[in-house]
């Protein structure tokens, strides 16, 4: 039986092994480039999307776990003519180099600054706790969610 | 997404709009370089050889991109577009749009109007490899873009002198249009001039090329123009890249060092879902199906019995290891008087050893490449779509893994993830060419974590390293001598050498043995390798190249072979050289109660090296004393300061840096909580973008001096994930950051990428020596490492 769900927005049904892992749905039948494979064992967050709105790594998700769950990659968030506020501050910031690990710095910070508006900049840091980036553009990312923060800020 | 945009590569390679827009101006650029300015459409995201008519089918015939034609380097349309062509790769490092900024500065135009087409074969000037903070040097230098563009103007110029009718010097240029100075309606555009047409010119040495001081694009920071892409996830990474037909392959690497193929059981893998196939080249394994997925399963089911391994040498006692194999020797500077120099001195330190271990680049995304290879020998064809830092490299040893002409072979460049030297971008590039011949369709190959860190890559190579210096009697450095141990095999693959990366050895190429021997006095001054310290004034045959006072100096450097590949990583050997260097200064300078920076400005003697460490020290407000810091208890969390510098490679970037670090004495756990980097590569191009490179240089350094060693054991390597190979993450304390850019518009261009990494590891163990009174000599500096050499405090080899 096929499994739906949404991604970004849209309907999904995939008829695959139950058992195999949501990034390889979302990069191979989806063909989505935001989540990437860095290292298939949970240990880097390059993988992460957005599962009914909290970070995880798709790389290790079973998709018989997904079942009528909303799914959103940092593709869902805005595109370059209209990014998303904390795609802006990523990009105003520079915030990357080759910003292959992007989705994970983005979407933990993200969720946590959305609902801790408040945050300081030391819980934010705590927020991405174990994420690689091994082009170590952290400042210029941690600049772009202080910025980001600001702006949800009520 | 739809599939369609999926496959439109619009945003995520620039090379699909500089196409576009090649199109659009009626060029091909095959047609273009051939000279017979045909018009021609049909450029393809796919790749320049559909344009040959016949898709996958390669025309056979001389693919050169010469470097001294103009055309080679860009193409003006009839629509006023302006295409560049470079053998420069972008890996995150923010050249490409350095290059943009140049042409735009260099042709007077707006930076919408220029496209770039980076790194593909047959397509752009064969520049080698993009590597060793040359990318700089090279397209500001005299064989690079720029000088291709100051002479593309000059003849736009003079063509705009015939045309109007009055003489270039009473003419100017705005946004590609040339006037006349006096009378700007009388005018024309470069497009105009040109009429679609090329410039059929060699590039002039003689053309003069804009003076830094009056560029406008140039010395600004333009933002990258590919962040946005990145950060909506639309960018085309060769991870991403998907052509139709496309087949998954998954290697299977050797469970052991040096094991071979004795037999491999097909039927392991038959009734597994995707249509396996196993492909095998000698110890080359692997498994190509449909999906990912399946094809990753199959690779795990397949049975292959290997042959035992080799017995590695015991990495406990490896640095022991290091100086007992036959070597081949090479000095850098080896003057006559040094056994005089040390008799006579009246006080000598050292020899002190320190240590580098065998690290990797570790790549957050793992390497990956899709290869459509069809038949083999003379009438074969293969396009390859790689992040290798070098396409005609790649190609040409391609070739010879293919058994196909390096004429029927394009290499199209794809950004991955950041590779900071030799990752695994050409193995992976070969593991999917070898699968792809054997299947006869398109595959993509995207090696595991575990294929990555232990097969895929060419390591950072060891050093270990002994420095001895005396001194007189006012404590100034008469003679130092430097001998250091490293290894090596393998390297960057060439059109001879498939075999000096793991794939190409599997599959039955030989890797060049190290052969021993050398060893003679040098018979020129070259301190590419900063095996030379700062302060040597690296005298050779009576000439002195050097940027210190120490005239006296014998640097000798062995090479033994390598039980693992080799090859750059970010900073090669001059890290390990410069921690070794900027480390025995400072021991010195402690030893002799002189404040750090103080003794090091005694010893130097280049001004711009000088000014970097002024620099760095004046930002920092640097607390002038000796070290150790006087006051600091022995237990609990203190505070240090220290400094280091460096001219990379003798002469591409000055460095240098203030850091500030914590040690909790109980824990052994070092923090770096401040950092102030000066750095001067000449005129400024980008100054965000270098401020980009400063503080990931920084970054990674830090992580790579406090964490990152490769581990195996008698058998295989056992670093081959995050935790068994520990770096910096995101969650702990970031520093303090301060970049001061020396920006020298009267100097030439030099690199950047890697000049600050270089003196980060010795900055931060001075500055755990002026904290605490305990000196590190091993990379890295982990707890333990930092609790032993606290233990040792007072006990010191002086």
């Amino acid at each position: 039986m096929p499994i739906t769900f949404s991604v970004n927005g849209v309907p999904q049904s995939a008829d695959v092994d139950p058992s195999s892992f949501l990034l390889y749905f979302l990069t191979g039948q989806l063909e989505l480039n935001g989540p990437k494979f860095g290292c298939g064992q949970l240990q880097c967050g390059a993988c992460t999307v957005l599962v009914d709105g909290m970070p995880i790594r798709s790389c290790r998700r079973p998709m018989n776990t997904v079942q009528g769950r909303e799914i959103t990659t940092i593709e869902g968030l805005g595109t370059p003519e209209n990014p998303h506020p904390i795609q802006t501050a990523f990009i105003e910031e520079q915030a990357g180099q080759c910003a292959y690990c992007i989705s994970g710095p983005m979407l933990y910070g993200k969720v946590f600054i959305d609902n801790n508006p408040g945050a300081t900049e030391d819980q934010i840091i705590q927020a991405l706790n174990g994420l690689i980036c091994r082009c170590y553009t952290h400042l210029r990312m941690v600049r772009a969610l202080v910025r980001y923060a600001q702006g949800v800020r009520p | 997404m739809t599939r369609e945009q999926g496959r439109s590569f619009t945003l995520g390679a620039m090379t699909a709009d500089a196409r576009t827009a090649l199109e659009r101006a009626g060029f091909s650029r095959r047609d273009f370089l051939k000279g017979t300015g045909a018009l021609v459409v049909g450029f393809s995201v796919l790749g320049r050889l559909e344009i040959a008519g016949v898709p996958g089918k390669a025309a056979a015939q001389p693919l050169d991109v010469p470097l001294n034609q103009v055309d080679s380097w860009v193409a003006i349309g009839a629509d006023e577009s302006i295409t560049g062509y470079t053998g420069k790769c972008e890996f995150g490092q923010g050249f490409r749009t350095v290059q943009y900024q140049l042409i735009a500065d260099e042709l007077y135009v707006p930076l919408e109007r220029v496209n770039l087409i980076v790194c593909d074969t047959g397509v752009t000037p064969d520049q080698g490899t993009t590597s060793g903070s040359q990318s700089h040097p090279t397209e500001f230098g005299p064989n690079g873009l720029r000088q291709a563009l100051a002479t593309a103007r000059e003849r736009l110029f003079l063509m705009a002198s015939d045309q109007l009718g009055v003489p270039v010097d009473q003419l100017s240029v705005s946004d590609g249009i040339i006037f006349v100075t006096a009378d700007p309606s009388q005018q024309v555009s470069y497009g105009q001039l040109l009429g679609g047409q090329q410039f059929n010119l060699m590039v002039d040495s003689q053309a003069v090329p804009k003076d830094p001081s009056q560029y406008t694009v140039l010395g600004t920071s333009v933002p990258r123009y590919e962040i946005p892409a990145k950060m909506t996830g639309t960018f085309t990474y060769v991870q991403q890249v998907r052509v139709p037909g496309m087949k998954h392959g998954k290697v299977v690497r050797p469970p052991v060092v040096g094991a071979t193929v004795i037999d491999l059981d097909v039927h392991s893998v038959e009734n597994l879902p995707g249509n396996p196939q196993v492909v095998r080249v000698n110890d080359f394994v692997g498994v190509v199906a449909d999906s990912e997925w399946e094809a990753l399963q199959a690779a795990m089911a397949l049975q292959v019995t290997w042959s035992e391994g080799v017995t590695l040498p015991a990495q406990s006692d490896f640095y022991s290891y290091l100086r007992q194999q036959p070597s081949r020797d090479a000095y850098t500077v080896l003057n006559d008087d040094v056994d005089e120099k040390f008799a006579e001195a009246a006080s000598i330190v050292g020899p002190l050893t320190y240590l580098t271990p065998y690290q990797l680049h570790g790549s957050v995304g793992t390497s990956c490449a899709v290869a459509d290879v069809q038949g083999s020998g003379p009438n074969g064809t293969a396009r390859i779509w790689s992040a290798t830092q070098g396409v005609y490299p790649q190609r040409d040893s391609v070739a010879m893994v293919l058994g196909i002409p390096n004429e029927n072979i394009e290499v199209i460049f794809f950004e991955g993830s950041g590779c900071y030297g030799i990752n695994g971008a050409d193995t992976v590039s070969f593991d999917a060419a070898l699968m792809s011949q054997a299947v006869g369709a398109p595959v993509r190959v995207q090696l595991t974590r575990h294929d990555e860190m232990a097969w895929g890559e060419n390591f950072g190579p060891p050093y270990s390293i002994d420095l001895r210096a005396g001194l007189n009697e006012q404590n100034d450095i008469i003679v130092w001598a430097y001998e250091g141990w490293t290894d090596t095999k393998g390297n960057r693959p060439n059109a001879t050498t498939p075999g000096n990366i793991i794939t190409g050895a599997l599959a039955g190429f030989p890797t060049p043995p190290l052969v021993p021997g050398g060893g003679g006095p040098p018979n020129s001054y070259s301190n590419n390798g900063n095996s030379d310290s700062s302060y040597g004034a690296g005298c050779v045959r009576g000439t002195c190249g050097g940027t210190g006072t120490i005239s006296s100096e014998s640097i000798l450097t062995h090479t033994i072979e390598s039980p693992f590949f080799t090859g750059p990583l970010r900073s090669p050997g001059r890290l390990q050289n410069t921690f070794a260097n900027e480390s025995f200064i400072d021991e010195i300078a402690a030893t002799v109660g002189e404040d750090p920076i103080r003794y090091r400005l005694r010893h130097l003697s280049d001004p711009r090296l000088i000014d970097v460490l002024n620099g760095a020290a004046n930002a920092a407000n640097w607390d002038t004393r000796p070290s150790p810091k006087p006051g600091n208890p022995p237990t609990g969390v203190v505070t240090g300061r220290s400094a280091a510098c460096v001219l990379y490679e003798g002469d591409n970037g000055y460095s240098a840096m203030v850091v500030e670090v914590e040690v909790d004495q109980d824990t052994g756990q070092v923090t770096v909580t401040s950092v102030v980097a000066c750095q001067d590569s000449g005129p400024v191009s980008n100054p965000d973008g270098l401020r980009n490179q400063i503080e990931g240089g920084t970054l990674q350094g830090i992580s790579r001096a406090l964490m990152e060693e490769v581990t195996w054991n008698d058998q295989q390597i056992t670093s081959d994930n995050w935790i068994a190979y520990p770096v910096i993450r995101f969650g702990g304390r970031l520093p303090a950051f301060q970049s001061v850019l020396n920006n020298r518009l009267d100097q030439r261009q030099m690199g950047a990428g890697e000049c600050m990494i270089t003196i980060v590891a010795a900055a931060i163990a001075n500055a755990i020596y002026d904290a605490t009174g305990a000196r590190v000599r091993q990379i890295p500096f982990t707890r333990q490492r930092v609790l032993d050499a606290l233990a040792m405090r007072g006990r010191a080899a002086k």
